[in-house]
C-alpha cells in the first residue's frame, strides 16, 4: 500500500523510475545559462546549412557524372586535390555530427528516466560524436594521395 | 413565407427535442484508493445519459446514485475555474465541456485522471509540482518608479498583444499533456509559460528580463518540442505552442515586441 501513485504516463509503465518531480529550488540549485539558447539557435542554423551541403554532397556522389560508378580512390583524391571541396567536406562533418549528437542529446534527455542510463547513453554518444570528429578532421586534413605511401 | 420557414424550424426543432431519447452508456472511471488499492484500477459503471449532456453529469450520476466513494474535482462545473481537468478517451479535456455524443457514446468511455502527476484519489491529482513551477515564473505584476495616481494606462494595442494568455485558467490539461512534463517533472511546462507570457508582454509589467532570465533554465523553454500537445489540450484555445514560441524569440533578441 503506497499513499502516493502517480499514473505513469502512456509510454513508459516502469514504476520505479526516478521521475524529476518539481519542487521548489534552493541556492545554488538554479541551472541557468545561455548554453540551451545557443544549442538550440546552432540547431536551426546548422540545419539550413546541411540542407545545401548535404544534398549538395549527394547529388555529386550519387547523381553527376554517372552516379556512384565513378567513386573510387582516385575520385576521392582528386575532389580533395582542391581546399574548396576540403572545406566542404570538413563543415559538412562538423555539422552533421554537432547537430545529429545535439538531437540525440536532447532525445536522451527527453527518454531516459534513470540518472544512471542518461549519463551511460551521454558518455556513449559524446564518445562517438568525439571520435568520429577527430578521425574525419584527420583524414580531411592528412588524406595523402600518394597510395603507395 | 418567411414567417412560416420560422415556424415550421421551430416546429421541428421542438419536435426534435421531445425526441431525443436518453441513452446507456458505459463509463470507464481509472479509480484509485491509497488506502485499499496498491495500483489504479479500472471499473465499468452504465449510466443514463442525453447525449447532449456532460461527461461530469454522468460522473455527478454515478457519485450520487451508484458509489459516492467516486473522488473527482469540480467547481464551478462550467468551463470557467479549471476544477475538472482529466483524461477522457485519451485526451486531457474538462469533463464540464466534454458531451456525450461527441464521445462516442457505442464504446465505453474512459475517464482517468491527468497525467504526470501524483495522484491522490480516483481522478483528484496533486497539484503542487504544477502550481510549483506557476509560481517560480512570478506570475504577478512587477512594476518599477512612482506609483501611478490612478490606474496604469494600456492602450488596446498593448492589451491586445497578450489577451490570448491571459485565458488560461490553471486546468493543468496542457501541461500533463506534454510528453516533455511526462519523463521530466522538472520542465516549467506549457502553463507556467503561458503564465509567464501574459506578464511579459504586459507593457505595464517591468520585469519581462527577470522572467525570461528564469525560463531561459535548462528546464525552460528550450525543452520544449513544439508537439502541440498543449495547444490541441488547451479547453480555452490558447495558442500555446506560439506563445512559447515568442518567449524563445523574446530570448533571442532579447527584445519584447
Amino acid at each position: 500500500m503506497s499513499a502516493h501513485v502517480t499514473i505513469e504516463p502512456p509510454r513508459t509503465g516502469n514504476p520505479g523510475r526516478s521521475r524529476r518531480v518539481r519542487t521548489r529550488k534552493g541556492p545554488g540549485q538554479v541551472t541557468r545559462g545561455n548554453f540551451e539558447l545557443y544549442s538550440w539557435l546552432f540547431m536551426r542554423a546548422s540545419g539550413v546549412l546541411l540542407v545545401f551541403l548535404v544534398l549538395g554532397h549527394l547529388f555529386i556522389m550519387m547523381v553527376a557524372d554517372g552516379g556512384v560508378e565513378k567513386i573510387g580512390f582516385a575520385f576521392v583524391a582528386g575532389r580533395w586535390a582542391s581546399p574548396w571541396w576540403q572545406f566542404w567536406d570538413l563543415l559538412q562533418l562538423w555539422l552533421a555530427m554537432l547537430h545529429g549528437a545535439n538531437g540525440m542529446r536532447t532525445v536522451i534527455n527527453d527518454y531516459a528516466d534513470k540518472d544512471r542510463t542518461r549519463a551511460i547513453l551521454k558518455g556513449l554518444l559524446y564518445t562517438a560524436a568525439v571520435l568520429t570528429v577527430f578521425l574525419g578532421t584527420l583524414v580531411i586534413f592528412t588524406f595523402d594521395p600518394n597510395i603507395k605511401g | 413565407m418567411s414567417t412560416a420557414t420560422v415556424q415550421d424550424k421551430v416546429a421541428t426543432s421542438a419536435s426534435g427535442r421531445a425526441g431525443i431519447e436518453m441513452m446507456t452508456i458505459t463509463v470507464r472511471v481509472k479509480r484509485f484508493n491509497p488506502e485499499l488499492d496498491s495500483a489504479p484500477r479500472w471499473v465499468d459503471y452504465q449510466v443514463e445519459a442525453d447525449p447532449t449532456a456532460r461527461i461530469l453529469d454522468s460522473l455527478h450520476k454515478i457519485k450520487w446514485e451508484q458509489d459516492g466513494s467516486l473522488t473527482f474535482r469540480r467547481s464551478c462545473a462550467h468551463g470557467v475555474c479549471g476544477s475538472d481537468a482529466m483524461r477522457i478517451n485519451g485526451k486531457n479535456r474538462l469533463a464540464c465541456k466534454a458531451l456525450v455524443k461527441d464521445l462516442n457514446p457505442n464504446k465505453p468511455i474512459t475517464v482517468e485522471p491527468i497525467q504526470g502527476l501524483p495522484v491522490l484519489k480516483d481522478l483528484v491529482v496533486d497539484m503542487e509540482p504544477f502550481f510549483q513551477a506557476y509560481r517560480d515564473v512570478k506570475p504577478f505584476l512587477i512594476a518599477h518608479g512612482n506609483e501611478p495616481t490612478r490606474e496604469r494606462v494600456q492602450s488596446q494595442t498593448d492589451r491586445d498583444r497578450f489577451d490570448d494568455t491571459t485565458k488560461c485558467i490553471l486546468c493543468a490539461a496542457c501541461t500533463t499533456s506534454c510528453p516533455v512534463f511526462w519523463t521530466d517533472g522538472q520542465y516549467f511546462g506549457p502553463a507556467a509559460i503561458v503564465n509567464a507570457h501574459r506578464f511579459i508582454f504586459d507593457s505595464r509589467d517591468d520585469a519581462a528580463d527577470e522572467r525570461l532570465e528564469i525560463l531561459n533554465d535548462r528546464e525552460g523553454v528550450w525543452r520544449c518540442r513544439t508537439t502541440f500537445n498543449c495547444t490541441e489540450a488547451c479547453p480555452r484555445g490558447i495558442q500555446i505552442t506560439q506563445a512559447i514560441a515568442e518567449v524563445k524569440r523574446a530570448l533571442i533578441t532579447r527584445r519584447v515586441i
